[in-house]
């Protein structure tokens, strides 16, 4: 982050102006700080994807097997047929541009091929020119352009400038999804072994460890144990999580970032300390797995049958485990999968049961099918039957605002079980404006395996819509917290904060519950889950 | 330098010039006012069932609607339930907002950054333009039934009324204006089309995605909509003889009556062109907007397995793989197992 | 698929809406009404302006006849020839075309066009009942 400028440079630099030439006749830059690392051929060969191989983005041979434009062409094909939405969205679009500058990205670049309808004109380009008759016979005055090396190129660097986040989705007149573009023009990407590092490393790991960090089940139950440890030093309260236990009341998968890096472990205590509480209380056991030690799902990132392979996972720990039906964490492509892909991929989820609520009875019927509640709907749920003890002046010195992560908020819509939460556990919240939150949130700008740290720049452009809005709420209510419900933003918004608005910190929502959660036999607690002082307990700690 | 409107504007020059002087000066009447409204309505509706079919063919693997709204979940939350629409009656009620209000569009917003803040304010004009632009395109050829109906039925008759409801005649010694009756929708026509090419040639972002397939419907309907004008208000074609021949093309009797001006030879070739330009085009997404798949599936995926046709088995890693590679190091770590 | 049944009603929609015009005029012949003239119209061989200029401009013409009546007070039109006539609808069109239901009201009717004279202009007085 060094060599890059100071925050209001950065803004003012941001040029929207259009290039002099046509986009097709716009050659592309490769830029550093722009763009990830290929993916190590290692982990691309680990998983059998096709075509593994070590390239380099911005040398100019990418060493590509001699067919390549074959097996781009086969692949359309068969994703046209197998995806009526990649269809209909190669056919309908008008180009009204409504969507032009509603993407995150191209608020923080400027780059008109950011613009979500030109994105998806790269591969429509193509499309024309091998599918459509038009296209066929009148080329360029069509739209239609053949695939050629730069073509690829440019589909590479910019399917990996788009995080899936379906913003433009929500403007678009006819509902057409980038994330469907990027999703296919990815897939196109990694039938010649073009992922990026950052997705094909985690998926490798995630395949085998059974989560992204490559985190084996010895050190899965170490790291835990140092939450455990921690936990107890500042409640006084042991909260030995339960691991593979066969027969527990739920199985409970969250994603793995929040293992290992702040501030999602704070989150992470937060949910042994609820499950403690859970379990001395009510005695509801719920137990964690290693197999199953990942809720995100990078193959997502890479491929849908990539997802599907990933995602096996948590249905057959369920089932192995015998558990009554699993709950997810705070997470955010993971619940896209789950809310919308994992029954249809690896159901019917038959062997477990509808979801109840033992505690509260509330029987969740929105998850009858997939058997899989989110943290949020279950913890909204105890909150609203009183079953949680709560003293929520430990959050007074928070003033707490929530970013909607993209796909809870567009490929789910939970919306309101995370503000109910939080404005039951602490009492300064304040929404960011309407533009900028729930079905229009703003994407953190480094979802969808772009969270790397070679590509900073592109990072903070795509952030910086979401940080303006935070800097709105924080000069004008003083907000210092920013709440959400997903690792990756978790991971994302601090460098984002850091750089733009370095006294706002980022919190997971269970870390918030946690705080406010008084655990049966604690100790009188000073400090928040992080080691700071609690509210009224500043001056014991001196 | 963008040319793409130069080559739509060229043409449609051409298809002008085509009819206008095919029937004045080499008397193709039979061509322009005959065969081509024939080919092109064949081409029409079998082009779009052939390219919906074609849709129709792909499969819809996943339910992937995008949320606009609070999920249905706990009981005591509300739910949004036409942005996020948990039943398939609510699914119809959005797709109907969505098809006949444009509800999507109806959010648009623009933004820019000004001093250091990314500020954002309502942008309704394309939506209003989109909407005027439509709606009247349905009256014109609503309208226009009357001269494919006999007698005219009484609903088509009621909405010409409407149409004409105001009455903008103008009578001076230099301009007299007015009659026949001003319908509103042709000029709400000519003034949206007017304003969305403008946009596109103005707004540089919308000029810059702007292909020749943007500009050519557009300017197409603009010559429709400007031909159609003239021959009402100002050349006054015969009516009388123009029914003739489009009550000779829908009863299957075509004929060429005398006396018809070759503007309108020029505007029903117009049509016919648009007709059998319709389905290989984008004009299409009045088709596809009804199988958009982020709209037309209702949001309760959690509670009903949706199916995908061509799911396949894939390559998994089991847990028996798993605790075959780790299971010395879950033993030690007291992690249970399977197999001691 | 299971949305095929939705896809082709919708389909079939379609094509009972654009196909509409031939099913409604099924078996029908239609042709355009011939406009009948009376004696007396035969007779005077041409309008108060020639036929074709009054095929298409009528309306205009009856519109500034009216204007200059009721606002100006002028009852007399000179016509290109310089033959002098009387403006009225009642007592000077209406006198040769006394077939009002053969001459105006067919092809107005065939042509969906519903003039507002005869708002005002109730009566024919010399029409025969």
């Amino acid at each position: 982050m060094s060599d890059l400028p100071k925050p209001n440079e950065f803004i003012d630099r941001i040029d929207r102006s259009i290039p002099r030439t046509g986009w097709m006749d716009t050659p592309i830059d490769i830029r550093k700080g722009m763009y990830c690392y290929a993916a190590n051929p290692k982990s691309v060969e680990y998983v059998h994807l096709p075509n593994a191989h070590a390239w380099n983005p911005v040398e100019d041979d990418w060493h590509l097997p001699e067919n390549w434009k074959e097996i781009i062409h086969e692949g359309f094909k068969t994703r046209l047929e197998r995806f009526r939405s990649f269809k209909v969205f190669m056919d309908i679009c008008v180009r009204c541009g409504a969507c032009a500058d509603k993407c995150h990205f191209f608020i923080g670049t400027g780059d008109p091929k950011n613009m979500p309808v030109l994105r998806a004109e790269l591969l429509r380009s193509v499309y024309r020119n091998d599918y459509t008759t038009a296209g066929k016979i009148l080329g360029k005055i069509a739209g239609a352009r053949p695939l050629t090396m730069d073509v690829l190129k440019e589909w590479w660097y910019y399917f990996f400038q788009c995080t899936e986040c379906r913003r433009c989705s929500v403007f678009c007149p006819y509902g057409i999804d980038t994330a469907e573009i990027t999703i296919m023009g990815r897939e196109l990407l990694n039938l010649l072994g073009l992922n990026i590092d950052w997705v094909a490393t985690p998926v490798a790991n995630c395949y085998r460890t059974g989560n992204h960090l490559g985190i084996q089940p010895h050190a899965y139950r170490d790291m835990l144990d140092f939450f455990v440890d921690d936990i107890e030093e500042i409640t006084s309260v042991r909260c030995e999580p339960n691991y593979n236990q066969k027969g527990a009341d739920i199985l409970f998968i969250t994603p793995s970032g929040d293992v290992f890096a702040d501030p999602g472990t704070y989150t992470c205590m937060g949910y042994l300390m609820l499950f403690k509480f859970l379990k001395e209380k009510y005695g509801l056991s719920i137990t964690w797995s290693t197999y199953a030690s990942e809720g995100g799902n990078f193959g997502f990132f890479t491929s849908h049958e990539t997802m599907k392979r990933l995602n096996s996972k948590m249905y057959a720990e369920a089932k192995r485990l015998g558990v009554k039906w699993i709950l997810g964490g705070e997470c955010g492509h993971m619940w896209r999968v789950i809310n919308q892909y994992m029954d249809t991929m690896n159901g019917p989820a038959d062997f477990l049961e509808v979801p109840v609520n033992p505690i509260t009875g509330t029987r969740f019927e929105n998850a009858k099918s997939t058997k899989m509640v989110h943290i949020m709907e279950f913890t909204a749920d105890l909150i609203k039957h009183g079953k949680l003890d709560l003293d929520i002046s430990r959050n007074d010195n928070l003033k707490i605002t929530f970013h909607d992560s993209c796909n809870p908020a567009r490929g789910m819509g939970l919306l309101d079980e995370p503000r109910y939460v939080i404005q039951n556990v602490a009492r300064h919240f304040y929404d960011m404006p309407a533009n900028t939150i729930r079905e229009q949130t703003f994407c953190c700008g480094s979802g969808a395996g772009l969270n790397a740290g070679e590509n900073m720049e592109l990072r903070l452009a795509g952030g910086l819509p979401r940080s303006m809005a935070v800097k709105h709420v924080h000069d004008k209510y003083d907000v210092n917290t920013l709440a959400t419900i997903c690792a990756i933003d978790r991971a994302a918004l601090p460098t984002l904060m850091d750089y733009y608005l370095p006294d706002v910190r980022v919190t997971g929502v269970t870390e918030l519950v946690a705080n406010a959660l008084i655990m049966p036999g604690e100790g009188e607690r000073t400090t928040n889950l992080r080691g700071e002082p609690l509210p009224g307990m500043e001056e014991e700690e001196e | 330098m963008n040319v793409n409107y130069m080559y739509s504007l060229l043409a449609v020059v051409v298809l002008f010039l085509l009819s206008y002087l095919g029937v004045k000066a080499v008397g193709l009447e039979i061509l322009f006012g005959i065969l081509f409204p024939y080919l092109a309505l064949i081409t029409f509706i079998g082009g779009v069932i052939y390219r919906v079919m074609d849709w129709a063919k792909s499969y819809v693997p996943f339910c992937i609607p995008t949320t606009c709204g609070q999920q249905q979940s706990l009981p005591w939350i509300t739910p949004n339930k036409i942005d996020n629409p948990f039943t398939p009656g609510a699914t119809v009620v959005r797709m109907f907002l969505e098809v006949v209000f444009f509800r999507s569009l109806f959010r648009n917003t623009r933004n820019a950054i000004r001093e250091g803040k990314l500020t954002h304010e309502w942008e309704i004009w394309l939506w209003l333009a989109a909407l005027a632009f439509h709606y009247s395109f349905l009256t014109v050829i609503i309208r226009h039934i009357r001269l494919f109906t006999e007698p005219v039925p009484f609903v088509v008759q009621l909405i010409e009324t409407v149409d004409s409801f105001f009455r903008f005649e103008v009578l001076t010694d230099v301009v007299q204006f007015g009659l026949p009756a001003v319908f509103m929708s042709g000029l709400v026509l000519l003034a949206a089309v007017t304003f969305l090419f403008v946009r596109r040639i103005l707004a540089p972002h919308v000029r810059y995605i702007s292909l020749a397939a943007d500009y050519f419907p557009l300017i197409l309907i603009f010559g429709i909509a400007f031909s159609g004008i003239f021959m009402r208000y100002v050349s006054k074609v015969n009516i009388k003889a123009a029914k003739e021949l489009t009550m000779g093309l829908v009863t299957l009797h075509p004929t060429i009556p005398e006396g018809i001006a070759p503007i309108f030879y020029v505007h029903l070739f117009f049509v016919s062109v648009l007709l059998a330009y319709f389905p290989f085009s984008k004009l299409m997404h009045m088709a596809g907007i009804f199988l958009s798949p982020t709209r037309n599936l209702p949001a309760n995926t959690r509670a009903k397995r949706h199916i995908n046709p061509w799911n396949y088995p894939v390559e998994v890693h089991t847990y028996e793989e798993y605790e075959d590679e780790f299971r010395e190091k879950m033993i030690e770590a007291g992690l249970p197992v399977e197999k001691e | 698929m299971n949305d095929r049944k939705y896809i082709l009603t919708g389909l079939v929609i379609f094509f009972a809406i654009v196909t509409f015009p031939f099913w409604y005029n099924l078996g029908k012949a239609a042709p355009g009404p011939d406009i009948k003239l009376t004696e007396k119209a035969k007779a005077a061989k041409t309008c108060v302006m020639p036929t074709s200029y009054m095929r298409a401009e009528h309306m205009q013409l009856l519109d500034l006849w009216r204007h200059n009546v009721v606002r100006n007070a002028e009852r007399v039109f000179v016509n290109t020839e310089g033959k002098e006539f009387n403006m009225s609808l009642s007592n000077t069109c209406l006198d040769c075309h006394s077939n009002k239901a053969d001459f105006c009201d067919k092809c107005h009717n065939y042509s969906s066009v519903r003039p507002y004279c005869w708002d005002c202009h109730i009566e024919n007085p010399k029409e025969a009942k």
